[in-house]
């Protein structure tokens, strides 16, 4: 009785001192469980037998492979023409920067399949960009280019906020040291701004490539084939049922998990070194 | 030799405007004034780090208006040293080296002569987190002078220091000056340090210079009472002339009259640095600025002690410790000050 008094009184003592950590964990413990436990039933709880013929079923293993080059050529892209937008919205100051900071958040905003519409009214055969482009032979409709912008539309706000932030985190006195010490803008950008903001643009890209891997509603729009993974899902789950369509989000979800749960690593480790 | 002719610059709400401003090869020159004067934009705009919308700036006769800053032959350290966390020490002391491509040989030289004035040898390797500020600041200057400028520019680089480390920098600021003879210009708002650092002044408030002296000047003739109250002169008192008798000019003031060495005609303030007022518990005879006070507060500042006085008007005054101890006051107590006509700046 008294071991059990003194217990309460110990574990009383302990809710009192960490009670807002207590509630915080408590909340956070049922998003988590939210996250986790659909994606843990897929993939742990679907029928083995199904999931080891989807691994050897070429069309998925292509799907798979298509959407993560698709993505990475995506992130490529954005890479080239985000970060130099981050880098201007982070230093610079200039009229309607808040208009052009909102038109980057708006892909993110929109319903993927509008921003689909919208980019078939440019990049389609007949319209504006895709007459121009048809006419170097790439076209934009049921294409890799097809996939290829309609993640960029809907992916690139990721990198280029992520990297803005980071550039806003260096210190503008650095660059300034770094001019006076002798060094061009291109070399203070290339030895001091960019090392610096290296983590945030690292994980925007991150961010950018896992949201174009995910991508439907754009995608859908533009190329129904060749077939992203997404695509592929949705239109297994549609023509065979939820039996069909398991095995191949299971082994998706796995290869993202794989591959990111190991960037984070890495991150993690650069972080410490640092 | 920085030469500043009318020079009128704006950082998003904030303008220096028309400086005007001589400083000659070699001499070590204060920028004084309050936070948010623009001493920082004024540092950088020598630096090329700021548009000029008006007016020019020379720097050794040459017009480097619309110069780059990687040309202009002038290095900066800030308040607290920016060194490159990415980089090591020694990364960091060559960087202006390597981005002007000079070659490994040319570089390994420079950095044991740069080593060999800032001791930074034993800190070569290290990450800039794990230096103490004495070290940074070492390192900082090191990397700002290896690639041997024109002019150092300091902008208040002894702010992020503890007083232990101030002492050994200030000796080391004045050793680096020394030594290399460089042209330097130092921001500070700490008038005791550029006291004690500078041959010339140059005091700024509101974007503009309100005085350019050598110290003296501007401790015991400011130019106004905006720098005289900087200077912590404390006993600055609103009136005007009102006669003359033989060399000294009388000054009206609350009642009292001020007795001042000066040949001025007008003025409204007249200036009385708290450290020229001597305090005596007799009248001391034959002097003309004599007053009777009550004691009204005792602040211990240290090396020295604060006396207000009550007269009227109210006097501070700046005792030494061992003259205090003497004459040992209370508060309420009632004393005699005094001082020179000399020790009055009328403006």
């Amino acid at each position: 009785m008294e071991v059990w008094r003194k217990f309460a009184r110990t574990a009383g003592s302990y809710f009192k001192r960490h009670r807002l950590l207590i509630i915080f964990s408590l909340f956070s413990l049922v998003i988590l469980l939210f996250i986790l436990i659909p994606l843990f039933k897929m993939v742990f709880l679907s029928n083995k037998e199904a999931l080891w013929q989807a691994l050897r079923d070429t069309t998925v293993l292509e799907s798979i492979w298509l959407t993560l080059y698709a993505a990475l050529i995506t992130t490529a892209i954005g890479f080239v023409l985000g970060v130099p937008l981050a880098y201007i919205l982070a230093r610079h100051n200039f009229p309607l920067k808040g208009v052009v900071e909102g038109l980057i958040d708006l892909p993110i905003v929109v319903p993927h399949t509008a921003a689909g519409i919208a980019l078939l009214f440019v990049f389609g055969r007949n319209y504006l960009l895709g007459k121009w482009f048809n006419a170097i032979g790439i076209n934009f409709v049921d294409s890799l280019a097809g996939i290829i912008i309609a993640m960029l539309f809907v992916s690139v706000p990721f990198l280029i906020n992520s990297a803005k932030d980071g550039f806003r985190k260096v210190d503008v006195r650095l660059e300034n040291v770094a001019r006076t010490l002798g060094a061009s803008p291109w070399q203070v950008f290339r030895r001091v701004t960019f090392p610096l903001a290296r983590r945030s643009i690292f994980t925007g890209t991150l961010m950018m490539w896992a949201r174009g891997i995910s991508e439907f509603g754009a995608v859908i729009i533009l190329t129904y084939f060749p077939m992203v993974t997404s695509i592929l899902i949705y239109q297994r789950f549609e023509s065979y049922g939820l039996t069909q369509a398991v095995p191949v989000a299971a082994i998706l979800v796995i290869v993202c998990a794989l591959i990111f749960i190991g960037f984070r690593y890495i991150l993690q480790r650069e972080k410490k070194r640092d | 030799m920085i030469e500043l002719k009318n020079v009128q610059v704006t950082v998003a709400d904030f303008n220096l405007q028309q400086i005007n401003l001589s400083v000659a090869k070699g001499t070590y020159t204060v920028i004084l004034g309050p936070t948010g004067a623009g001493k920082t934009v004024l540092l950088e705009s020598i630096a090329g780090l700021h548009a000029v919308n008006e007016g020019e700036v020379l720097l050794d006769g040459k017009d480097v208006t619309n110069t780059v800053p990687e040309t202009r032959g002038v290095s900066i350290v800030y308040q607290d040293y920016t060194l490159f966390p990415h980089l090591s020490v020694k990364e960091n002391i060559v960087f202006g080296l390597k981005v002007r491509h000079v070659t490994k040989s040319k570089i390994a030289e420079e950095l044991e002569w740069i080593c060999g004035i800032f001791d930074v040898e034993p800190l070569l390797n290290r990450q800039p987190a794990t230096l103490s500020g004495g070290e940074r600041q070492r390192a900082a200057l090191a990397r700002a002078l290896i690639t041997k400028p024109e002019i150092l520019l300091l902008d208040e680089p002894l702010s992020a220091l503890d007083a232990e480390s101030r002492e050994e920098m200030h000796a080391q600021l004045q050793d680096t000056h020394r030594k290399l003879n460089i042209t330097t210009l130092h921001v500070t708002h700490d008038f005791e340090e550029a006291m004690s650092l500078a041959d010339n002044i140059v005091v700024l408030n509101q974007g503009k210079i309100v005085q350019v002296g050598r110290p003296a000047d501007i401790f015991y003739r400011p130019a106004s009472d905006f720098v005289a109250r900087f200077t912590m002169a404390r006993n600055i008192f609103e009136g005007k002339i009102s006669g003359q008798v033989g060399k000294e000019t009388i000054f009206k003031t609350a009642g009292q009259e001020i007795y001042a060495e000066s040949e001025k005609n007008t003025a409204q303030y007249a200036v009385i640095r708290a450290e020229m007022v001597n305090l005596t518990p007799e009248q001391p005879v034959s002097l003309p600025n004599v007053f009777r006070g009550t004691v009204k507060s005792i602040t211990d500042k240290g090396a020295n002690i604060l006396i207000t006085l009550d007269c009227p008007p109210q006097f501070e005054c700046l005792l030494p410790r061992q003259h205090f101890e003497k004459i040992l006051l209370r508060h309420g107590q009632q004393v005699y000050l005094s001082f020179l006509p000399a020790a009055v700046h009328l403006i």
